[in-house]
């Protein structure tokens, strides 16, 4: 199925209506990567969603990666939206930086942007101000650590039956 | 009557001769009831097992328990992780005796190949097990083999075990507290 | 007062009794993490009236083995086993798609042939997880039987499975850049076999349940969701187009070779259980419709494509020839010219859209791949789906949700 939204037109209407917060905007791979300034990114999505001509009103997927080189950018939420009318997918990025990693949550667009933050929190630490019930969910609850941050190990250091002089590590 | 098989009977007119033990022995092998703690892939592989190909229920395991309490056997099939531990500890806890645990698969076995922060390496590490079955997933048939080996345990052991000093001190260092009847 | 009368009074003044003590009383009942049916660990605290329930909190997380921070370790062939374990019940898409991924990275076209194969595998993994799916309903409403005569087909698929990469269920099938051997002529007869010899069982099972009364009774209107709730909960796969609408990744944006297939797309109205099931029951039938479409026009030409550096050269070769050693030393070693960028795929699968986030720096493994993994985030609905309905419906909704806790969890 062919998309009716081009690229460029998608970039070109954010650029109108946002001006200074779109930072950057790019098409790797022929698909539109817009990097928005974290405090616009839920004003960003609702103009999407409720925008008649774009209808960008499906959320695919939110997640955070780690840059830990970056100064003052070290993480980026990335989030994957789509039209299912016009076939139409847009990745939009936000970059905080270690000290205050925060951004706006967007569940009360999307409910099921709830999980996908807590999952995010869970991993990175990244805090969504307006989540109902930010807490960790995949991992254990006592954890005291973001793990998916570069600076941890993969496996668990107090582990007795594996000596890592074996395993290459 | 008829004749019990691998059980050194004296056969007589209307009476048999053997001993208790092995009767009883016996008697627990053919008819345990699982209790089918399946996580993940392998408990696909396990479900396979109990189908109509490979059939467990030949060998007297017709009827899964899901209550620990009615449970001779606890199969632990797939990946336990640290935050699901407790929890298989407490179903192992409230099993009564005579319990066995069949691990199954090489998550439960040893961690297999999450060697990560949030996996258990191995679920040995909470409870006493009896027999491993490796493979990622073990066939049907491994896992037949596994409960062959379950069933030659529980041939030869000893009517009461749970009175015995070996048993205790092995409960003692898993922290798993018996009740002293 | 005579004896009948004075029974009569008593029992009354019993069953008032019982009205005062029932009505009002809210208890909290644990569903989980051990499972009745072999479904996963998750956990469900329900506060329930009597039977109805009221409102539910979830936990999950019981398997979560760290696959993300896996992959970062990893070279990108050896990522491969671990998308097998996301969804175990169809994990043949999961590789596939896995595979596409990269290519697209790498910006190479497949041929025409193994597009075609690739088809046939996926949709044959579509058929064994709707079979899972659609069994452990039965299962859960009662009706053991049908999960015996479905176990037995998946055993057909297994097999076939095993001709091409010679693993059941976490296949771990192919490579980047196809596959590693053709089909062979003994996979052609089982899929002739299967092709003729499936329908039939398949019918068997659709009679004993489809309009079976007692089946329907318990499952119409049982966790039903309507469409502009399960958008916004971002639902996708049979779950969506059960509550009508019609998104399918095959048909939307189409990956090997699907804009050459004739399917339908199967849609219901109310979102229950039962408009699932019967989606599902569909969806098989046009895998099936699929697969021969494929297989008999299986176009000529080669099982993998022309990208030595990626995909290993064949063993005569690398005796022989310098170039094709060095390509085999630096594929072993993981030191494959991956470019940097970042790139988003989706394929169908059994749950809906499974999408890979890649971001390569160009180094040995992923810099970051996330799975954008259909069952986590269709599952934050469960509680809306089951309140107001009683506690066997909530298991019946659980089961036709196809919750698979190897996605869920990663």
């Amino acid at each position: 199925m062919q998309s009716k939204l081009s690229n460029t037109a998608v970039s070109d209407a954010l650029k109108a209506k946002f001006g200074e917060a779109i930072l950057s905007s790019e098409t790797p791979y022929d698909f539109l990567t817009v990097e928005v300034e974290p405090t616009k990114m839920h004003a960003v999505i609702t103009w999407l969603k409720q925008e008649e001509s774009l209808d960008i009103s499906f959320l695919t997927n939110i997640g955070g990666v780690h840059y830990p080189d970056q100064a003052e950018r070290e993480f980026a939420i990335v989030y994957h939206l789509q039209s299912m009318i016009n076939n139409f997918r847009i990745r939009l990025k936000a970059y905080v930086p270690l000290q205050n990693p925060e951004i706006d949550s967007i569940v009360d667009l999307y409910a099921g942007a709830n999980w996908m933050e807590r999952e995010t929190f869970d991993f990175y630490g990244i805090l969504f101000k307006g989540h109902p019930n930010l807490i960790r969910i995949l991992n254990e609850d006592s954890m005291d650590y973001h793990p998916m941050r570069k600076e941890y190990h993969l496996e668990d250091a107090t582990r007795e039956d594996k000596d890592d002089r074996f395993f290459g590590r | 009557m008829g004749k019990i098989e691998d059980v050194d009977v004296i056969n007589g007119e209307g009476f048999q001769l053997s001993n208790l033990e092995k009767v009883v022995a016996s008697a627990r092998a053919n008819s345990m009831w699982p209790l089918p703690f399946a996580t993940s892939c392998c408990g696909i592989e396990y479900m396979a097992t109990m189908g109509s190909n490979y059939d467990l229920a030949r060998f007297g395991m017709e009827r899964m328990s899901f209550s620990p309490r009615q449970a001779d056997l606890l199969i632990v099939a797939g990946t336990i992780s640290k935050k699901l531990g407790p929890i298989l500890k407490q179903v192992y806890e409230q099993m009564s005796e005579p319990k066995w645990v069949l691990a199954v698969g090489a998550c439960a076995s040893s961690g297999g190949i999450f060697d990560t922060y949030s996996v258990l390496q191995g679920i040995d590490r909470i409870i006493p097990v009896d027999v491993y079955v490796p493979g990622c997933p073990p066939r049907p048939e491994q896992i037949i083999d596994g409960i062959m080996k379950i069933h030659e345990l529980v041939k030869h052991e000893s009517l009461r075990r749970r009175d015995s000093e070996e048993y205790k001190a092995m409960l003692h260092s898993y922290n798993i507290e018996i009740d002293a009847k | 007062m005579n004896t009948l009368e004075k029974e009569k009074s008593n029992i009354e003044a019993t069953i008032e009794r019982s009205n005062e003590t029932i009505d009002g009383d809210i208890a909290t009942l644990n569903l989980g993490p051990t499972h009745p049916s072999t479904h996963g660990i998750f956990q469900n605290v329900l506060k329930v009236d009597g039977e109805k329930i009221l409102s539910s909190v979830q936990t999950v997380g019981y398997i979560h083995r760290a696959f993300e921070k896996i992959a970062e370790r990893r070279p990108y062939s050896q990522i491969t086993p671990l998308t097998d374990r996301l969804n175990y019940c169809s994990s043949p898409i999961n590789n596939l798609g896995w595979y596409m991924t990269v290519e697209k990275l790498i910006g190479v076209e497949m041929p025409k042939r193994v597009d075609y194969m690739r088809v046939i595998i996926m949709e044959l993994a579509r058929i064994a997880d709707h079979l899972v799916c659609n069994s452990v309903i039965g299962v859960d409403a009662g009706a053991l039987t049908g999960f015996t005569y479905l176990f037995q087909q998946r055993e057909k698929i297994y097999e076939l499975f095993e001709e091409v990469c010679g693993a059941r269920l976490t296949t771990n099938l192919g490579r980047i850049g196809g596959f590693e051997r053709d089909f062979s002529p003994e996979f052609h007869r089982k899929l002739n076999d299967f092709l003729k010899e499936f329908p039939k069982v398949f019918n068997e099972f659709d009679k004993l349940l489809s309009r079976n009364r007692i089946f329907m009774d318990r499952t119409i209107g049982a966790g039903a969701i309507s469409a502009e709730r399960a958008l916004q909960y971002s639902f996708v796969g049979p779950n969506l187009r059960a509550a009508g609408i019609d998104y399918d990744v095959r048909a939307m944006n189409p990956y090997a070779s699907y804009e050459d297939f004739d399917f339908i797309i199967p849609v219901g109205t109310q979102g229950d259980t039962y408009d699932r099931f019967q989606v599902r029951q569909e969806e098989v039938r046009q895998s099936l419709r699929i697969i021969e479409q494929a297989f008999n026009n299986l176009p000529e030409g080669d099982y993998k494509a022309d990208i030595p550096e990626f995909f290993l050269p064949p063993k005569e070769e690398v005796y022989n020839n310098m170039e094709a050693l060095i390509y085999h030393f630096k594929i072993v070693m993981g030191e494959t010219p991956i470019p940097v960028g970042e790139v988003y795929h989706s394929v169908e699968g059994g749950n809906g859209e499974l999408g890979y986030y890649l971001i390569s720096d160009g180094g040995r493994s992923p810099y970051r791949l996330q799975f954008r993994r259909p069952c986590f985030i269709y599952y934050q609905a469960y509680p809306e789906m089951i309140t107001g309905q009683s506690i066997s419906d909530a298991v019946l909704t659980l089961s036709s949700m196809n919750v698979i806790a190897g996605e869920l969890d990663a």
